[in-house]
């Protein structure tokens, strides 16, 4: 196994922001699998009454909290739409360099905003948001 | 220098012949996640607030139980293939891949039993 040649690493290409967008695609990827295990333990905290609920959803409520969860949401947009993306690639579309270029913006641009939504979305009241 | 034939090292070596399984599974989960995540980022900000009483009732009601069971099973399911395959490539050595595989399929089947016992919960204890 070990001296099995390998296939030239990213390092030997030219940068590219696609190239970005990939590896944001995988680091979402992991940071969203941690944010399905936040979720389920909130979901877990509610189904064990008021008093577990009430120890874990004001560390959501914080102000790194809220960050936190805007974060994942964030992750959850951005790897939605770039999975849309590779999931129209695997049908065989939008596989040409300027196509990848523009929905590479427009992955970005849409995540942009609806994070920003997200960001206002939590802020806006004390209480209000999840 | 090996007596065995080049065919007798080269067997069993080779594909598993499920490659091609994984990269299906890991689209048809992101095909069935895309509108489910939609729905709950779309639900989870509209709701009017995150007290106690109204997010179980939110939990309880309606289909909400069964789409949330379905964003914890197929997202803890293509999380697990997602994972799988950053572990494959990061991970190096024989001993900390196997490690780490195996605990990711602990932790993801833990994450899928615990969010369904936790809506099964909420849904038919807590809501009544």
């Amino acid at each position: 196994m070990a001296e099995r040649p390998l296939s030239p690493f990213i390092t030997v290409y030219r940068w590219s922001y696609t190239m970005t967008l990939s590896i944001l695609h995988r680091i979402t990827g992991v940071a969203l699998a941690l944010a399905l295990l936040g979720l389920v333990a909130w979901l877990l905290s509610a189904s064990r009454g008021a008093d577990a609920y009430a120890t874990f959803t004001p560390l959501l409520l914080s102000i790194p909290g809220k960050l936190l969860v805007v974060l994942a949401m964030a992750a959850l947009i951005y790897h939605c739409c770039n999975g849309l993306r590779h999931l129209a690639w695997d049908m065989g579309w939008g596989f040409e360099r300027v196509e990848a270029r523009r929905s590479a913006a427009l992955v970005v641009i849409v995540t942009l905003i609806a994070a920003a939504l997200c960001l206002y979305a939590l802020f806006r009241s004390g209480t209000g948001g999840a | 220098m090996s007596l065995r034939a080049p065919l007798a090292r080269a067997l069993h070596h080779g594909s598993a012949h499920d490659g091609v399984g994984h990269w299906l599974v890991q689209r048809v989960t992101a095909t069935a996640l895309a509108p489910l995540a939609i729905w709950l980022l779309i639900a989870l900000l509209s709701l009017p607030s995150s007290d106690y009483t109204t997010v179980t009732r939110w939990i309880g009601a309606g289909l909400h139980p069964v789409l949330l069971a379905l964003v914890v099973l197929i997202g803890a399911w293509h999380a697990w293939l997602g994972v799988q395959v950053v572990i494959e490539d990061y991970v190096h050595g024989f001993l900390a891949k196997t490690l780490a595989l195996l605990a990711s399929v602990f932790v993801h089947v833990l994450v899928a039993a615990g969010g369904l016992y936790a809506l099964l919960r909420i849904a038919l204890v807590s809501h009544a």
